[in-house]
């Protein structure tokens, strides 16, 4: 009872890292922490001890009210905040670069497009032309690239056991490269504030052996589903995966799996609840159209804004890519 | 005709009444507050009419004394303050039960962590703040007001607006769900249609050109109105630092205002700065918001250092260890923070050269603050320190939980880190943990410290010191569990959670707001005590700690003209080297007549009007929008052709006061520092007599 108070469910921390990317942010970690003691232990320690021996009662002739500048003391006190500072804006710098989240870690990496929706992920597998909501499979040891968009407010996706976090925003693109070193469940979710269903909005990264992920892959493309312009509409409406299930004519397997909150919704057959959604993609230029909406010239209205209140997915098409006017 | 007359108001915006229609727990929460409002206003009306306070009221609301109008910000931030705490309480112990789904509804809960911080940075920490500095500046220069005695009732009404639209928001519509920062598009018309992004931006809008009109009225009395011989590198440190948050008040408030005019005028005007489509861009509100956002950080902390400083030297009875040092770094922070504004949104995918340009920008800034906190110990070290009252605690609890605040700064400071923690409770943690030990802390000692300033006499020590130990152990258990949830994953702003792991933590966070809501009711009590048992902590001479500078040298209350004749300054701490010398209250010879300038209604004018100006535009009532502009603009043009009203006072009078006070402080023995927290401490400090 006692350790699963204590221990996470999955890996949901870089504390737990499952890659070399959260390893490396978990030793500069432990650097920045050990050099920042340097400086700040010597303060914690002199309080009390000042305290002590300057208290009004005790501090006798040791009493100097005039003494007020001391030229040694003076450049120890800056001396001591430069270096640590100096020698962590080095590490800093070459840290940064070296994890550069837009940079490819390897050879022919594993591209996946990420749309963010009302409080959902959608995953687009070009190559593969499959799609999973809210479930992220990854193999293990190739590298993967993330580039991602939202078709709502601006979100954040962060898988903290493998790389870390990055904006997704819509009418924009942005990147986020990590690998999987070992096999195993990770969790990742949406950090930015995105309206009432937000904090639901989580997802399972699966890091599976390549005959794993194939065998995944083939799965997904059996699957009933296809991802298209009117799922797609379904899917952009406010509410978590578990939520879009049904309009999607998926029924819920009542199980033990973690509960998403309130949203369960149960039914005799097919998946369990809290699995995320496989679906072909016949038509992988899904992820650009998503982009092109915001720049044909034509202002979104409240029925065909995803994340709007009175959003209509009868009356928000995605335009083709012959429509854009504007670029950015 | 009643759409054109109420625009888009109308029964069901009022909370109250949507509880009678359809009772639940949740409106039930929402409607006790609400109901506060309309109770504590009869109740406020009938004592003010019971108590025939009318006109003493009136007095204050129209007056342009610095210290009245201190009084009346401070007064206003405990209001908020209030609001502010009972929130925070309310969502700690919603998240202390929330393992999935706690009592809050996500609605609910998103409107408390947006009011509570817009609640408490911009109508508790900035007019507590601003408040001290009129209170303390003008007295510590040695002159008689601030240099625009009516631009400063106007920046308290248009405050007071701010708070009001903030408050009336709680009753009528609701708040804003989008967080303080307000991030479009979550807060676009498309995907937040309702009143509640209104009440921010205009809330913030109002209030926010006030601070900009504090700023500059600080900027200008500090640069023009030093009695003679205060040159810049004598005055004391709560001056500069309120020098340094006033140049912070103007260059940021106008890109916040900027960003609220512009959100405006996407949502009424159907603009496209920040929209998602038509070339509108979200970054551009991100990044103008933190260009306000990121000096505001210390025009919050600096203000705070300066009360650090004073009470360093004074409650340990020495000079203040490397004077130059600390104006140096505290211009040094005033300049770097305009330079680090993009560390609040490293993972927004610009490049790693500008991510690490800013992360080592940030670092610098660790630099003079440590500095600073090394040269506080070096002002202990040597000292007589008083450690039996309330200020010095505060003092402490500063210096050790400020530190650990910087600390967890250092690590967000690394862009590769804040991939990991940005928008976690690790963030949470540690900007409570600057603003709660730093910001909070400074404004209370200073509140006790200058209190007698204000009213004539001290609180008392003994609930003082409770309230001081309640607030920094309560502070402790609150914000230390939020760390490691951070580092396990959590991530703010979210009402409930799915993860066993985190709930022990949480249950002790949510113990420990229970442990800063009484520290709260602590405070109440120590003001309630010590009006109370006010007869026996006066001290009438003014000078009940032994200070060092010039505010200590009047008489407690203040005078309204403050000083009977202006002092000259010599040296550092004057008053102190004054009452080495032992002249300090030697009689003077010639006194002059005092002109101090006349109450005006301007200040409460513009406003009401402001207020009238912001509910109009939340609720599309025209009528009243436009009608309160313009009136605004003409009580504007028509102030400033009114020949300049005021009030003199005679030589005579003012001579009679003075000699009075003179006298009264040579014959008196005072006390040393052993009966600083008696009765005994009439305001007069005896030189010490150093055991050995």
């Amino acid at each position: 009872m006692l350790d699963s108070y204590l221990q996470l469910a999955v890996a949901e921390t870089f504390l737990q890292p499952t890659g070399p990317i959260a390893r490396a942010q978990l030793d500069h970690l432990n650097y920045v922490v050990i050099l920042t003691c340097i400086a700040i232990v010597p303060a914690l320690v002199a309080l009390p001890l000042i305290l002590f021996r300057y208290r009004r009662k005790k501090a006798g002739d040791r009493y100097r009210p005039n003494w007020d500048s001391n030229l040694g003391l003076e450049v120890a006190m800056w001396g001591l905040p430069i270096v640590v500072i100096f020698l962590m804006a080095i590490s800093l710098w070459s840290i940064t670069q070296r994890l550069d989240p837009y940079e490819e870690l390897g050879k022919d990496p594993l591209e996946i497009k990420v749309i963010g929706l009302d409080w959902k992920w959608v995953f687009l597998y070009p190559e593969e032309k499959v799609a999973f909501v809210d479930e992220l499979i990854v193999p293990v040891g190739r590298p993967v690239e993330l580039e991602m968009t939202s078709d709502t407010v601006m979100q954040s996706l962060r898988i903290s056991a493998l790389v870390g976090q990055i904006y997704a925003m819509p009418a924009m693109t942005t990147k986020l490269n990590f690998i999987a070193s070992d096999a195993g469940e990770a969790r990742g979710m949406n950090t930015q504030f995105t309206g009432r269903g937000m904090w639901r909005q989580k997802f399972l990264v699966h890091s599976v052996p390549t005959d794993e992920y194939q065998q995944r892959i083939e799965e997904a493309r059996q699957s009933p589903i296809t991802l298209n312009e009117q799922t797609y509409a379904i899917l952009a409406q406010q509410g978590t995966a578990e939520e879009a299930k049904t309009p999607l004519g998926i029924t819920v397997l009542e199980g033990p799996l973690e509960t998403q909150g309130t949203a369960t919704v149960v039914a005799e057959r097919d998946v369990p609840v809290g699995q995320g959604i496989a679906m072909r993609l016949p038509e992988p230029k899904i992820f650009q159209r998503v982009l092109a909406r915001y720049k044909t010239g034509v202002p979104m209205t409240p029925e065909t804004q995803p994340g709007s209140p009175s959003y209509d997915p009868a009356k928000a098409s995605l335009p083709p890519l012959t429509a854009v006017r504007m670029e950015m | 005709m009643l759409a054109s007359l109420f625009g888009r108001l109308n029964w069901d915006s009022i909370i109250l009444v949507k509880e009678f229609e359809d009772p639940d727990l949740q409106l039930l929460i929402t409607s006790g507050a609400a109901a506060a409002i309309p109770l504590g206003g009869i109740f406020l009306v009938l004592l003010l009419w019971y108590l025939k306070w009318w006109k003493p009221l009136l007095g204050w609301l129209t007056s342009v004394d610095h210290k009245k109008i201190g009084v009346m910000y401070i007064i206003f931030s405990v209001v908020m303050l209030f609001r502010g705490v009972v929130e925070a309480v309310l969502m700690r112990t919603n998240q202390a039960v929330a393992l999935n789904g706690g009592f809050l509804s996500s609605d609910h809960f998103n409107q408390l962590f947006t009011t509570h911080g817009t609640n408490m940075i911009f109508f508790v920490a900035m007019p507590f703040l601003i408040g001290l500095i009129n209170v303390a500046v003008p007295l510590q220069i040695g002159a008689r007001d601030v240099a625009f005695p009516k631009l400063n009732s106007i920046s308290l009404g248009l405050t007071g607006a701010g708070g009001f639209l903030i408050t009336i928001s709680l009753l009528i519509g609701q708040f804003s769900t989008g967080g303080w920062t307000n991030y479009p598009s979550y807060t676009g018309k498309l995907v937040n249609p309702g009143p509640g992004v209104d009440y921010w931006i205009t809330a913030i809008g109002l209030s926010g050109i006030g601070s900009t009109l504090t700023g500059v009225n600080f900027a200008v009395t500090i640069y023009k109105m030093r009695t003679k011989g205060m040159k810049f590198m004598r005055m004391p440190l709560f001056t500069w630092t309120a020098l340094a948050t006033s140049i912070l008040l103007i260059f940021a408030m106008p890109p916040l205002t900027a960003a609220c005019v512009m959100l405006g005028l996407d949502r009424y005007l159907d603009f496209h700065f920040f929209t998602n489509d038509q070339g509108g861009n979200l970054m551009n509100f991100i990044n103008l918001f933190w260009m306000f956002g990121h000096p505001e950080v210390y025009i919050l902390i600096l203000p705070a250092f300066g009360v650090m400083s004073e009470l360093s030297s004074t409650f340990a009875a020495k000079r203040l260890y490397g004077y130059t040092s600390i104006v140096a770094a505290t211009m040094c922070i005033a300049v770097l923070a305009f330079f680090v504004w993009l560390h609040h949104f490293f993972t927004m995918g610009q490049s790693t050269t500008v991510n690490a340009a800013f992360g080592i920008a940030t670092l610098l800034i660790s630099i003079p603050t440590g500095v600073k906190i090394f040269d506080w110990l070096a002002t202990l070290w040597g000292g007589r320190i008083r450690l039996n009252t309330t200020p010095v605690i505060y003092l402490c609890g500063f210096l050790v939980l400020f530190v650990l605040g910087g600390f967890s700064g250092i690590i967000l400071a690394n862009p590769t880190l804040d991939y990991q923690v940005h928008n976690s409770l690790f963030l949470v943690a540690h900007f409570h943990n600057v603003i709660i030990p730093g910001t909070l802390f400074g404004i209370l000692a200073g509140i006790h410290y200058w209190f007698p300033k204000m009213f004539g006499f001290r609180l008392m020590e003994s609930y003082g010191k409770v309230t001081a130990w309640l607030w920094s152990i309560g502070f402790v258990i609150t914000f230390m569990p939020l760390y490691p949830l951070g580092l396990m994953g959590m991530t703010r702003r979210t009402v409930d959670y799915t993860d066993p792991a985190y709930v022990p933590l949480m249950l002790v966070s949510g113990a420990g707001s229970l442990l800063l809501g009484l520290a709260f009711l602590f405070l109440i009590i120590t003001f309630w005590r010590s009006i109370v048992n006010r007869k026996q902590l006066v001290t009438p001479i003014g000078d009940p700690w032994d200070g060092r500078t010039l505010e200590w040298w009047t008489p407690c209350p203040v005078p309204e003209y403050n000083f009977a004749v202006l002092p000259e300054v010599d040296s550092r701490d004057a008053f102190h080297t004054a009452k080495e010398r032992g002249d300090a209250y030697a009689p003077i010879e010639k006194y002059e007549d005092i002109k101090i300038p006349s109450n005006t209604y301007f200040g409460l004018i513009i406003g009401i009007l402001g207020c009238g100006l912001g509910f109009g535009l939340v609720w599309y009532m025209w009528w009243m929008a436009a009608g309160s502009f313009l009136a605004a603009l003409a009580t504007i043009i028509v102030y400033a052709f009114l020949p300049e009203r005021e009030q003199v006072i005679p030589a005579e009078e003012v001579r009679r006061v003075d000699e009075n006070w003179r006298r009264e402080a040579r014959e008196t023995y005072g006390v040393t520092r052993d009966d600083e927290i008696t009765e005994a401490n009439k305001g007069l400090a005896r030189p010490d007599v150093v055991p050995g």
